[in-house]
């Protein structure tokens, strides 16, 4: 079922996922600043935006997860994260433009530039946590101590993708460049899960022929069995 | 005797001398303990801090740092200009003596809104200010004076001028006074900026920039302005860590052109203690940065990480 360090890829996929939302989050401030300015009000629309995202996020993400939970269908939401994330670098221009000019004020206007931004990238990231607490836990008993090292891991992501983007990728790259680094992690890591999940699913179906046969062949000799007494 | 007597009197002479200068001493170095805190508040952006020294009072942001004199005033002359930044920026009068128009991003004591409106008493001046807690305390304990001509709005810079160049404004003189020494506003840093402000002005519009830029700063913000306006004006004393870039829509005169106007505006802005020739003598086209730089942008602007 599951292939050497399979846990240690997953927590590795949700530290990078707690990465590049809060390394997206900063950069919020510094895209919306020349159409809504560096209030502090700037930070409340962002804040809001992605905690509400995130709170839809983990909703959707702990529904899907029960339904034949997968790598295969894990590594599909990065992939969809991914490709989301990137349009934030190539169509903030045109679509902050057209808010700033509908809406005087910049409170409202910051609010909905931030949602049509971040708002559906943020809520296929927030996916990921309960996804992962899915394929992660094997009983009951650890479930608790596996959901706190998945938030531990993650939110240790959030934590770098904080201090290292506005620390020091600010000072080397360009915004749209951190931005597009981001997505493209993603997508790589999506791929990635997806190629093993795929491996996954193929040995699983090989398998399953197997077994059902072995299964029939048992319940037919204790038929006999009956039979025979 | 007469030996005697010429000793304790000299002795008493150095003995006042010497008390005279305690009292000297005594005098300059309790001169902090004289500054008097008027008014404190933590507004949503900083620690404002008005203080009375004797005859001055200041406002003060941050108040630990060194340089955080923001904006000062004599109480018996409010008209005369203390601090030598806000006298350099009057070079820009030099270039476009008679603004109609003026801007103003960064409202401080409002000092500088005030002697304008005396200078120009016609002339329609905004006052933009981010913090609506300065422009209370401008008008509270610095006598920033208001009226139909004369207002004040408590909004971002940036964009207030997207929406002024929306609205089909456009300005004789703009002065960018957002700057202090501890924190850079890093979006009106950059190219994208500056070129919305080089849109609002006039044909014959200036731009006076007050700024603190050292280090790798300093070399960046100065290619940028020279990307956006071209050859400008830098006008700055040595002392000073700030300076004032002086740049126009159009190409800016040289010096020897200027010097024509300079005997009239010497009359003019002496009663606010600014000294012309002085301003005149600051300023230079020099190009003293490292003229590779790369230039801020809105997707690069790590102005206060490039400060240090």
């Amino acid at each position: 079922m599951t292939f050497r360090g399979q846990n240690l890829f997953i927590y590795l996929l949700a530290f990078t996922s707690g990465f590049s939302i809060m390394g997206v989050e900063l950069l919020g401030g510094r895209i919306l600043a020349p159409f809504f300015g560096s209030s502090v009000h700037i930070w409340g629309s962002i804040i809001t935006v992605f905690m509400l995202s995130l709170s839809i996020g983990y909703l959707i993400g702990g529904k899907l997860s029960t339904r034949n939970a997968n790598l295969f269908r894990y590594g599909l939401i990065f992939l969809v994260a991914g490709c989301l994330v990137m349009p934030i670098a190539y169509f903030a221009n045109p679509i902050m433009e057209a808010i700033f000019l509908q809406i005087e004020d910049s409170r409202y206007g910051s609010l909905l530039a931030s949602m049509a931004l971040f708002f559906f990238p943020t809520i296929v990231l927030g996916m990921i946590s309960p996804y992962s607490v899915r394929l992660l836990v094997t009983s009951k008993e650890e479930s608790g101590q596996i959901a706190g090292i998945l938030y531990f891991v993650s939110t240790l992501g959030s934590a770098l993708g904080t201090i290292i983007t506005s620390f020091y990728f600010v000072l080397y790259f360009e915004v749209n460049d951190i931005i597009t680094a981001f997505s493209l992690i993603l997508v790589l890591l999506g791929l990635a899960a997806i190629t093993l999940g795929k491996k996954q699913l193929a040995s699983q179906v090989a398998k399953e022929p197997a077994a059902q046969s072995e299964k029939k062949s048992q319940s037919n000799t204790s038929n006999e069995v009956i039979h025979e007494s | 005797m007469r030996v005697n007597i010429q000793l304790t009197s000299s002795r008493e002479l150095s003995l006042v001398i010497l008390s005279a200068l305690i009292l000297v001493c005594a005098l300059l170095m309790s001169q902090p303990s004289h500054a008097k805190v008027v008014h404190q508040e933590r507004s949503m952006y900083r620690n404002i801090l008005v203080e009375d020294t004797g005859n001055l009072r200041c406002l003060k942001f941050n108040v630990k740092s060194h340089k955080t004199n923001q904006s000062c005033f004599l109480k018996s002359e409010p008209n005369r200009l203390v601090f030598n930044y806000t006298k350099l920026l009057f070079s820009g009068l030099l270039v476009n003596p008679n603004p109609e128009r003026i801007l103003i991003i960064g409202l401080g004591g409002g000092t500088m809104s005030n002697t304008l409106h005396q200078l120009f008493p016609k002339a329609r001046i905004e006052n933009i200010e981010i913090d609506p807690a300065v422009i209370k305390v401008a008008r509270q304990y610095f006598d920033f004076f208001e009226n139909d001509i004369v207002t004040s709005q408590a909004k971002d810079g940036r964009i207030f001028i997207k929406r002024a160049k929306m609205k089909g404004e456009a300005y004789d003189w703009i002065i960018l006074d957002a700057f202090n020494g501890d924190y850079i506003p890093e979006h009106l840093m950059t190219k994208e900026f500056l070129e919305e402000t080089k849109d609002l002005l006039t044909d014959t519009g200036i731009v006076t920039a007050n700024t603190f830029s050292v280090s790798k700063l300093y070399d960046y913000e100065s290619a940028t302005y020279q990307a956006v306006f071209g050859d400008f004006y830098q006008v700055k004393n040595k002392k000073n860590e700030n300076r004032i870039l002086l740049a126009g829509k159009k190409a800016l005169p040289q010096k020897a052109v200027l010097e024509a106007n300079l005997a009239a505006m010497h009359d003019r802005l002496k009663p606010f203690g600014v000294n012309t020739l002085q301003v005149f003598d600051s300023m230079t086209f020099d190009k003293d940065w490292q003229l590779d730089s790369s230039v801020l942008t809105d997707q690069y602007s790590p102005a206060n990480l490039l400060n240090q």
